[in-house]
């Protein structure tokens, strides 16, 4: 089994399908030629040629738009937004057309497509290149959503995302594109949309989290272990529809629960999760449901300011650390 | 000002002591001179007598924790006297701090008392902790809470169960147990740095197949209680065969008529536990109780009845069996066994048994190796009645056997005892003789 | 108050037989336009009784609708239409009784259900793709169809139609920008009656003619008198064959009149003058292709009156059968919001606890 990093795993989980499925197209901006400005595609336009590599406009809108009415007549594209701080020209056509094709044809038309896009702070892109957008997408019905942390989550959900015939949100932390590596089967796997992963098992408190910020939760975990703290680490992977069964176990089983995201804390999605969480679970909580999450600003550009805003390894620790003693 | 009390050194070559149980708790007052701690060492065990009067801020050792002789375990905030309670920490949604990132709960007020103070202060406990309480219905003002301003935690509230499991009527907790005793292993509190679990390495995604089920309280309980039996007491075991084949006769025979006159089924079982204890009274090592120093004899006989239900187990007591008859044993048995199975068994139906017996037979099973309930010193099972042939006066026979299985702490009986109890329990049943 | 509305420049209609059009196909024509009219007046009347809450009236657009809608292949070629489409709907193949049933929200309408507001059109059997509300996100769709129908190398065209409100919102620069590029098979078809519901053409656009536009993305604009049906017959045919030969994308711009309000939501005494709505009626095109015909020997009297009884039976027969049929039931409201969920996703609690 190889180690892959994340990036180079989602353009084998990109090549592989578009091996296996002559009807997956991709397009984005710097895509093809370019190879991605993230290399995420790299090497695929030479394999598979300028009619399944296209390098569009700069038209956000138009790429999504373009690939919902290629879905339309069978093929199953997989769109790049170049950073996922511009996905708002095209929530239209996410929101109001890709996601409610089904429902408002009652099935009679789908929408089979992917939209990658890199997102996520910590790589000093400052407000408009280190957004985490998933808050105003998880709110849409029709549409899913996921944040593999992962290599073997990346490629898993990767494919997952293709063969699914509903319109996915592939959301890529761009900060641990190449700081994460893990093994990654040559087989043909998928990771299941909609579940979960214990990442770590514990007794003490749960941590639910996703994207990056599952590793720091483990290295958080880890140092609370020291102390005699157990920690059980939920990735969540997908966050709509998002696993209420893996963290309902998790929190029945250590009654705290601290949940984690580098999303601003106002409207983020820890806020649906906590509601979920007091309103089914309310009996099994021996302590208030926390949230670990970036102030309410945009992401600045200057270190101090940056990690001022963003939560890390030692937020987690400190919220664990109260809650554990609550 | 915030003065620090440090372990004492009791005794000249002593370097260190244990905490053995902490007198107060953060937020309570206390006098000068008042014991604030109990100390155990190799030589010594004392009380440890509070410096100053002030009301206590932090307690920085757990029990059940050694530490070297002047090192600070507690904090005391020294004041001439009780000032009235502080304001009441934060309603129970705790507010974020705005300016921290990934903020905390607010910190109660050191006001707060512990619930156990009484004179009217509030108690506070999670939804959790109400729950639990509700179940096995504690009075949460019995509690001591552990937690932040005095709160009672699950963990207070599951210890509160063990505690009581293990005491006969239940002791209220006002009476401190005796200083010598260490307080036996419970569920360790969070922060007890020995009691961690090994770090367990991030795990490779679930395989094909598997899926994780959450543990129910009953569960849970279950296995704490058990994995600390297992853990504390050197169980022995030993079985007899037994020919029951008179008492299958006899049973056979009255069974209808004892049903239409007395209203119950007559089962196996109610014999059996007669014969129990009529053992039990001329051994009554075996419904000892094991105390680190002593043994606690006990007249009374309360057997504890296994009754399996749908997803766990369930123990009802027959208390003062030595004084019925095996009509009463059956009306009691039947009257347990439905109320077990209904879910609805008082509190004192599932308290004080003094030896227990299972009847594993019921799921044919003919040997089994039960496993000794806390504060008690044996368990018996009785297994499935099997027709075999056997040996009698030197020919073949076909006969009703029935094994007996023993399980029993090797500290407070030797083998030699538990197999006469045994062998006690085999003649009255092999020599069974009708009431009626 | 003073409005404004430009008549358009006509392109002469070619008479037959150079269209390659039969008598019996031209005559038609004139059948499929009473046929959206009839039924345009008869969802007025079940509107202002209160019957159907919202319609979206064609009328004065039908010469357009049906002339292009004539030039495709019903079931093969792609339509990506508007709100407003009766006209071409009808054409490539939907029932009277189909329209009325997503009319009164049946569960049976095969647009959506009941899930949509009347006239948003959808017909998988006759590739017609769903219709929003919000305006000209089915122009990027059409050039995403068409892309894909050239990678699948299928000789099938996208035709997207759109009013002149349209053509000022980004997706359709985007789509005609991309679809230039790439040289699609797609035609944009603008039905420009010169009103966004009450805002005119001199505030919604800065060039005269919406044709105009294509020339900033390179690919032929054709501006026809959109009340004349023959016309945009052979304009549409035109272009559609180009794009089947590979040549690329067309803008086609119709010139036609509103005669009613934009919506039954609308009333437009409120920014029209009696004076520009009646000078719209003298523009019905079904008056004027009646004469065309009646010229060419191919209508008369009993004809017409034929014509209009059928028809007149048809929208009767569509409106008793819509009218009987059931409303979706409430446990269908949270089907098909996806193809597939986890069985855990509590999409349904609500429901199921009630």
């Amino acid at each position: 089994m190889a180690l892959k990093t994340i990036v180079e795993a989602i353009r084998d989980g990109l090549a592989e399908e578009m091996r296996r499925d002559w009807r997956v197209i991709l397009l984005g901006e710097d895509i093809g030629v370019h190879g991605g400005v993230f290399r995420a595609t790299d090497g695929l336009y030479a394999e598979f040629g300028p009619e399944r590599v296209l390098d569009t406009p700069l038209a956000e809108l138009g790429i999504v738009g373009t690939a919902i009415g290629a879905a339309l007549n069978g093929l199953r594209p997989v769109a790049e937004i170049q950073f996922a701080d511009y996905i708002y020209p095209a929530m239209d056509q996410i929101i109001n057309e890709a996601a409610k094709i089904r429902y408002r044809t009652n099935g009679g038309f789908g929408c089979p497509i992917v939209i990658r896009a890199p997102y996520g702070p910590g790589v000093h892109g400052a407000l408009y290149h280190s957004q985490s957008v998933e808050a105003f997408f998880c709110h849409v019905p029709g549409l899913k959503v996921v944040t593999p942390a992962t290599p073997y989550d990346a490629k898993g959900l990767l494919k997952a995302a293709v063969r699914d015939d509903d319109p996915v949100l592939y959301l890529e932390h761009k900060r641990i594109y190449r700081r994460v590596r893990g093994e990654v089967p040559d087989t043909d796997y998928v990771v299941p949309i909609g579940v979960a992963e214990v990442r770590r098992a514990g007794q003490h408190v749960s941590v639910i989290t996703y994207g990056a910020m599952v590793h720091q939760a483990l290295e958080a975990a880890e140092q609370l272990a020291t102390e005699g703290i157990s920690v059980e680490v939920v990735d969540l992977r997908s966050l709509l529809p998002w696993d209420q069964e893996t963290v309902a176990a998790s929190v029945t089983k250590t009654n705290k629960v601290v949940i984690c995201h580098e999303d601003n804390k106002t409207g983020g999605i820890g806020a649906e999760i906590a509601a979920f969480i007091a309103e089914e679970l309310f009996e099994d909580l021996d302590g208030p449901i926390v949230r670990v999450a970036a102030l309410d600003t945009p992401v600045p550009f200057s270190p101090a300011l940056e990690e001022a805003v963003i939560p890390s390894t030692r937020h987690i620790v400190d919220a664990v650390h109260r809650l554990a003693a609550y | 000002m915030s003065v620090p009390i440090r372990m004492p050194q009791l005794g000249e070559s002593v370097v260190e002591g244990t905490i053995g149980r902490w007198l107060k708790q953060p937020g309570d007052w206390v006098e000068k001179d008042e014991p604030i701690a109990e100390i155990i060492t190799d030589k010594v065990n004392a009380e440890l007598p509070s410096p100053v009067a002030g009301r206590v801020e932090a307690l920085l050792v757990p029990e059940g924790a050694t530490v070297p002789a002047g090192q600070e375990i507690a904090r005391v905030a020294e004041a001439a006297e009780p000032a009235p309670a502080g304001p009441p920490a934060a309603a129970s949604a705790p507010a974020e701090a705005a300016a921290a990132p990934g903020g905390a709960p607010v910190e109660p007020a050191a006001g707060e008392a512990p619930s156990r103070a009484g004179g009217g202060r509030r108690i506070r406990s999670s939804p959790l902790v109400r729950r639990l309480a509700e179940e096995h219905q504690i009075d949460l003002t019995q509690i001591r809470g552990t937690g932040l301003g005095g709160r009672i935690t699950k963990d207070d509230v599951l210890k509160y169960l063990a505690e009581r499991e293990r005491a006969a009527p239940a002791v209220p907790l006002e009476k401190p147990p005796e200083i010598a005793r260490v307080p036996a292993a419970a569920v360790p509190p969070p922060p007890t740095a020995a009691a961690a679990p090994p770090p367990v390495l991030p795990s490779a995604p679930l395989a094909p197949g598997e899926e994780r089920l959450p543990l129910s309280p009953m569960r849970r309980t279950i296995a704490e209680h058990l994995t600390r039996t297992h853990q504390t007491v050197p169980a022995a075991w030993t079985m007899v065969e037994v020919d029951v084949t008179a008492l299958v006769r006899w049973r056979e025979q009255v069974r209808e008529e004892f049903r239409r006159r007395e209203g119950v089924e007559l089962t196996y079982l109610a014999p059996f536990v007669q014969v129990v204890v009529e053992a039990l009274k001329e051994f009554p090592l075996l419904n000892a109780r094991w105390e680190d120093e002593h043994l606690v004899l006990r007249r009374n006989i309360h057997l504890g009845i296994a009754v399996a239900l749908e997803d766990g187990l369930i123990v009802p007591v027959l208390h003062h069996a030595e004084e019925r008859n095996l009509v009463g044993i059956a009306r009691a048995l039947a009257d347990l066994i439905a109320r077990a199975r209904a879910g609805t068994l008082t509190l004192s139906d599932v308290q004080g048994a003094t030896f227990t017996v299972n009847n594993t037979g019921a799921f044919g099973s003919i040997v089994s190796v039960p496993i000794i309930p806390q504060g008690q010193s044996g368990i018996v099972t009785m297994e499935a009645i099997v027709k075999r042939p056997v040996v009698v006066d030197d020919a073949i026979a076909i006969r009703s056997l029935m094994n007996v299985c023993l399980s029993f702490d090797h500290r407070v009986v030797d083998g030699a005892v538990a197999g006469r109890f045994l062998q006690s329990i085999k003649r009255r049943l092999e020599g069974f003789q009708p009431p009626f | 108050m003073a409005q404004e509305h430009p008549i358009g420049i006509t392109v002469a209609a070619e008479s037959l037989p150079r269209h390659g059009l039969t008598a019996p196909q031209l005559v038609e024509l004139y059948y499929k336009m009473a046929l959206s009219r009839a039924i345009d007046e008869r969802l007025w009347v079940l509107n202002r009784q209160g019957k159907i809450p919202f319609i979206v009236t064609g009328e004065g657009h039908e010469a357009a609708q049906v002339g292009s809608a004539y030039a495709l292949r019903p079931g093969e070629d792609w339509v990506l239409p508007y709100y407003r489409d009766l006209g071409v709907v009808l054409t490539l193949g939907m029932t009277p009784r189909e329209v009325l049933l997503d009319a009164f929200a049946r569960a049976e309408g095969p647009s959506s259900g009941g899930r949509q507001m009347p006239a948003h059109y959808s017909c998988p059997r006759l590739n017609i793709a769903s219709v929003s509300s919000p305006v000209a996100t089915q122009l990027p769709h059409a050039v995403g169809v068409a892309l894909a129908a050239k990678y699948k190398g299928e000789r099938t065209v996208a035709v997207c139609y759109f009013g002149d409100g349209a053509t000022s919102k980004g997706d359709f620069h985007e789509a005609l920008n991309f679809a230039s590029i790439h040289k699609l098979p797609v035609i944009f078809f603008c039905e420009n009656n010169g009103w966004a519901i009450s805002v005119p053409l001199s505030k919604q656009m800065p060039v005269a003619h919406v044709a105009d536009r294509a020339a900033a993305y390179n690919l032929p604009g054709v501006l026809v008198d959109g009340t004349d049906v023959l016309a945009v017959y052979a304009a549409t045919r035109e272009a559609v064959d180009r794009a089947r030969a590979g040549a690329g994308p067309t803008l086609i711009e119709a010139r036609v009149y509103r005669l009613g309000p934009h919506t039954s939501d609308d009333d437009d005494r409120r920014y029209r003058s009696e004076a520009e709505r009646a000078e719209a009626r003298q523009h019905d095109p079904l008056p004027r292709y009646e004469r065309t015909l009646r010229a060419w020997g191919l209508l008369n009297d009993e004809l017409v009156a034929e014509i209009r009884a059928r028809v007149a039976r048809e929208v009767a027969d569509a409106e008793a059968f819509a009218a009987a049929s059931p409303p979706p039931r409430p446990e269908e409201a949270t089907l098909h919001v996806y193809a597939s969920v986890p069985a855990s996703w509590r999409l349904r609690r609500r429901l199921e606890e009630e």
